[in-house]
């Protein structure tokens, strides 16, 4: 397993830099220009001095073999400095976004929090939703209760996030004004009633992110576990006289778990990612809000490192996903 | 009658007294809402609105705009003008004198230096200074005493309120910036994020295109002001979900740009926790004409360019029918509603430059027709007009915009009823507006043969506007497509006007001139045809008191007379 992680690991280097080659050529060769989004009154001369200024008259290979040093170089000498009190980085230029001029790594450090909470919570809760529905769907399947689910599940998964969230925002925020349509990014808890409030104001986006995550997530404990419910050893338990708790929660449910586990694993990257339309929706302006502002501004620093990231995080989890699966599943095995 | 005149009075010494016991910091918090969130608190490199805007909170310069575009002191004692000696006779030097006792938000004295400085921050060479058109023409800067700045221009300067007036050039602190300078400015994140300044707030806590947080400024020269204690300015979303969070939820006492369709409008009103508020400035939807050839058959470097005249676009009858066969007012009802009016103007505004041009408020399709048959162009067997085999098909672009298409579209129908085939285009706007040189959509480069958006000038003074409009000014491969003459104009009596304009200091007489450029470019050629004179729309709740739109400098140019209407 250890060999076969290294491998994995070793294989991902490679890839991961083909990955953000086509990611630099793909938004630099997309039609726009980061002065797009400056008023016409400023004169052209001013312009091409702003471009000149931001490095961005410089040829692609050159710009991109800068960010390569700054990414893998640059940017790590800070994080150690601001761990250690060393000095690694001095001063070499860090990646500055183009559109504030600050460094894209606080930016991103800036973001995280919010995107972490709101979707990280959305993830868990669709997560505690969806087991139970699709465990008890699979039990009594074509009972009433499956219909529901199923139903839910089609709903949750076909009805896009921006229109239900702006459905529940005209509900709940606008006629009955029971939560807030904007997320405060600036409330910090210290205390019992700012916790509540920060509870308050996550309802609807996390609402709608649950919805969506748990409909995906129930179909497949729902499956799984329809499969294993008619395996030969789920008889053999019953035929040994075991209760049926004992049968359903503990033999099927731990069987039928392996393949959720590894979705549940495989969707984790989209949490980092954040929920580029549900943020825009509710201003939660986490990560993905960050993301769409920066390639509406063309700030190709700014979708470089995010979309780099998020191709880290993608090659990572996969390899995490494979791994869980050798170790839940004692049958796999790599080496 | 009486009654109510008397009721008025009451309420009116009422909201005086509650402004006169107003105290600093006495209304708690306000919200403010621009659904494109400030990047950057330093507007000198950052020139998007959002980003200017956010900034006049906390940097002001020597003078500003009110709402009715006149000059107005910020930091300096009065306007120098050529009557009370702040101006040289000759226009050429200019006298800013800074108020007496005026502290920064950190306690420390506000002088000549930092004005001084300021020039020398924007002007030093690779620091891509966004403003720096407004240091432009500046010989020198000297400050012989700590309240005293006078700016000596290389010609006489018949506007001399560039530098230091309006949101668009504060003074900087020189003391916090003086390790900013050139290619240092982008690094100085702590203080572009963080400036120190003279307005009624200061930073408290920036979050990239997110929030501002802002206190109020202990030091600020008014000592009753400002009422809030704090302020939030919460950025992102859309327009429509900013004006739900004023007019309907109330969560926010104020948002920017609420530029939504009528319809929505109405619905929004209704909500009745708030009302929209609207100005006009210089801003006018038009579309222009394309003087020169951009026949994709001609090679690569000479479309659209003035070595090939446009087929029929060059001639000034073709042009005015086009106009002619317009609805301005349907364009305004579908698109605007309260947040626009018909204008045949390229400069609406102000007063005093704006030219009583409205011949082409009424459609008259009728007369078109009839020019367009003057003019040798004759209804052809598949209903388009062709002359000299040659037919009227015209390609229209803008940019990606749901007003913008449906404007598109009325016209097309418009110029159909007319007998000319319309084919329409859109660019997204960062392509559109990107100026890329290596594009062929970028609104420069004008391969297309009529095109549509909206430009105005920054300020009151239209004179570097209509000098866009210059013959050596027509981009083109030669300067890299970055003129601003888009329509290819070149007329020699222009040109002489233009220079005219730049010598002549007299106020009326600007105004004249500038009156008669712009009917030049449009009622007399048709070059440019003004649409729609687009005003600002916000919105503002109805527990927010003071507010004045201004569209002449920033939205939030007063925000210290705001105050919470109990």
């Amino acid at each position: 397993m250890l060999t076969y992680t290294i491998r994995r690991l070793l294989l991902a280097i490679p890839t991961l830099l083909l990955i953000s080659l086509v990611i630099f050529l793909l938004v630099d060769l997309a039609p726009g220009s980061p002065m797009s989004e400056i008023p016409l009154t400023v004169p052209p001369e001013v312009r091409l001095k702003m471009i000149k200024a931001m490095g961005a008259d410089q040829p692609v290979f050159i710009r991109y073999f800068l960010w390569l040093k700054q990414f893998f170089i640059v940017e790590p000498s800070y994080i150690i400095d601001s761990w250690f009190g060393t000095n690694l980085g001095g001063d070499q230029q860090r990646i500055l976004s183009w559109q504030s001029r600050a460094p894209v790594f606080d930016v991103i450090g800036q973001r995280l929090p919010q995107t972490l909470t709101v979707v990280g919570t959305a993830y868990f809760i669709g997560i505690l939703i969806a087991l139970p529905i699709g465990v008890y769907s699979a039990y009594r399947q074509y009972s009433w209760f499956d219909q529901m689910g199923t139903l839910f599940a089609m709903i949750g998964y076909s009805v896009p996030t921006f229109f239900t969230g702006v459905v529940l925002i005209i509900v709940f925020a606008v006629n009955l004004q029971w939560f807030p349509s904007i997320y405060d990014t600036t409330l910090k808890i210290t205390d019992w009633s700012s916790f509540l409030k920060q509870v308050h104001q996550m309802v609807l986006p996390v609402t709608v992110l649950a919805l969506f995550n748990a409909a995906e997530i129930s179909r497949y404990t729902r499956s799984s576990m329809l499969e294993n419910l008619g395996q030969d050893y789920a008889r053999t338990a019953r035929a040994k006289g075991m209760s049926e708790r004992t049968v359903v929660l503990k033999h099927v449910l731990r069987n039928s778990m392996i393949p959720v586990v590894t979705v549940i694993a495989l969707g984790l990257p989209t949490v980092f990612g954040g929920a580029i339309i549900t943020e825009q929706v509710f201003k939660v302006n986490g990560i993905g809000a960050a993301l769409i502002g920066a390639i509406h501004a063309n700030d190709l620093p700014m979708v470089q490192t995010l979309a780099f990231i998020f191709a880290v995080l993608i090659v990572l989890f996969n390899l995490i996903a494979d791994i869980l699966y050798g170790i839940l599943d004692p049958r796999i095995r790599y080496d | 009658m009486m009654f109510r005149s008397a009721l008025l009075g009451a309420v009116a010494v009422s909201a005086l007294a509650s402004a006169a016991f107003a105290e600093r910091g006495a209304d708690g918090n306000v919200n403010v809402l621009y659904w494109q969130a400030p990047s950057i608190l330093n507007p000198y490199l950052s020139s998007g609105t959002k980003d200017v805007e956010a900034s006049s909170l906390i940097l002001e310069g020597m003078a500003g705009f009110n709402e009715k575009g006149e000059v107005i002191p910020r930091l300096a004692e009065s306007i120098p003008t050529v009557e009370n000696g702040g101006v040289s006779a000759d226009l050429t030097q200019i006298t800013w004198k800074l108020k007496p006792g005026l502290l920064w938000s950190d306690g420390t004295p506000v002088t000549s230096a930092d004005a001084k400085f300021t020039y020398e921050y924007c002007t030093a060479p690779d620091g891509g200074c966004a403003q720096a058109a407004r240091y432009e023409g500046i010989k020198s800067i000297d400050t012989p005493d700590a309240q005293t700045v006078v700016i000596t221009f290389e010609a006489a300067k018949p506007n001399p309120y560039q530098a230091f007036v309006g949101a668009t050039s504060p003074i900087l602190q020189a003391a916090q910036f003086k390790d900013c300078m050139g290619a240092k400015a982008p690094e100085c994140t702590k203080q572009n994020f963080g400036p120190i300044g003279t307005g009624p707030f200061m930073v408290t806590d920036f979050k990239v295109n997110d929030v501002v947080t802002l206190a109020a400024n202990p030091n600020y020269r008014d000592p009753a002001k400002p009422a809030f204690a704090t302020m939030t300015l919460k950025g992102g979303g859309d327009a429509q979900a900013a004006a739900r969070a004023v007019m309907e939820t109330g969560e926010f006492d104020y948002a920017w740009n609420t530029q939504i369709n009528p319809e929505m409008q109405t619905q929004m009103a209704a909500g009745g926790k708030g009302v929209f508020v609207n100005g006009f400035g210089t801003l006018v939807e038009r579309i222009e004409m394309n003087l020169t050839d951009p026949d994709p058959a001609l090679p690569e470097g000479e479309r659209s360019t003035t070595k090939h005249p446009h087929p029929f676009l060059s001639d000034p009858k073709v042009r005015q029918a086009l106009s002619m066969a317009i609805d301005r007012q349907t364009l305004v009802d579908v698109g605007y509603g309260t947040a626009g009016r018909p204008t045949c103007n390229l400069v609406p505004a102000p007063e005093l430059y704006a030219s009583d041009n409205t011949g082409c408020l009424t459609q008259d399709m009728e007369g078109a027709k009839k020019l367009l048959d003057e003019a040798g162009w004759k209804v052809g067997a598949d209903g388009i007009r062709e002359k000299d085999g040659k037919k009227l098909h015209i390609l229209y672009q803008t940019s990606v915009n749901p007003v913008r298409q449906d404007f598109q579209a009325l016209v097309k129908g418009w110029w159909n009823e007319l007998g000319v085939d319309v084919e329409l285009k859109q660019v997204d706007a960062s392509v559109f507006f990107g100026g890329d040189p290596g594009s062929p959509d970028t609104f420069q480069k004008f391969y297309a043969d009529v095109e549509m958006y909206a430009n105005n000038f920054d300020g009151t003074d239209p004179e570097p506007y209509l000098a866009q409009y210059l013959c050596d000014k027509i981009p083109g491969p030669e300067n890299q497509w970055q003129g601003e003459n888009i329509n290819r104009f070149c007329d020699p009596a222009y040109d002489a006007l233009v220079k005219e304009m730049a010598a002549t200091a007299d106020l009326a007489k600007r105004g004249e001139l500038a009156k008669k450029m712009n009917d030049m470019l449009t009622k007399d050629s048709f070059v440019v045809v003004a649409l729609v004179d687009r005003g600002r729309l916000s919105a503002a709740s109805n527990t927010l008191g003071g507010v004045v739109l201004n569209t002449w400098d920033t939205e939030l140019w007063n925000a210290s007379d705001w105050y919470r209407v109990k």
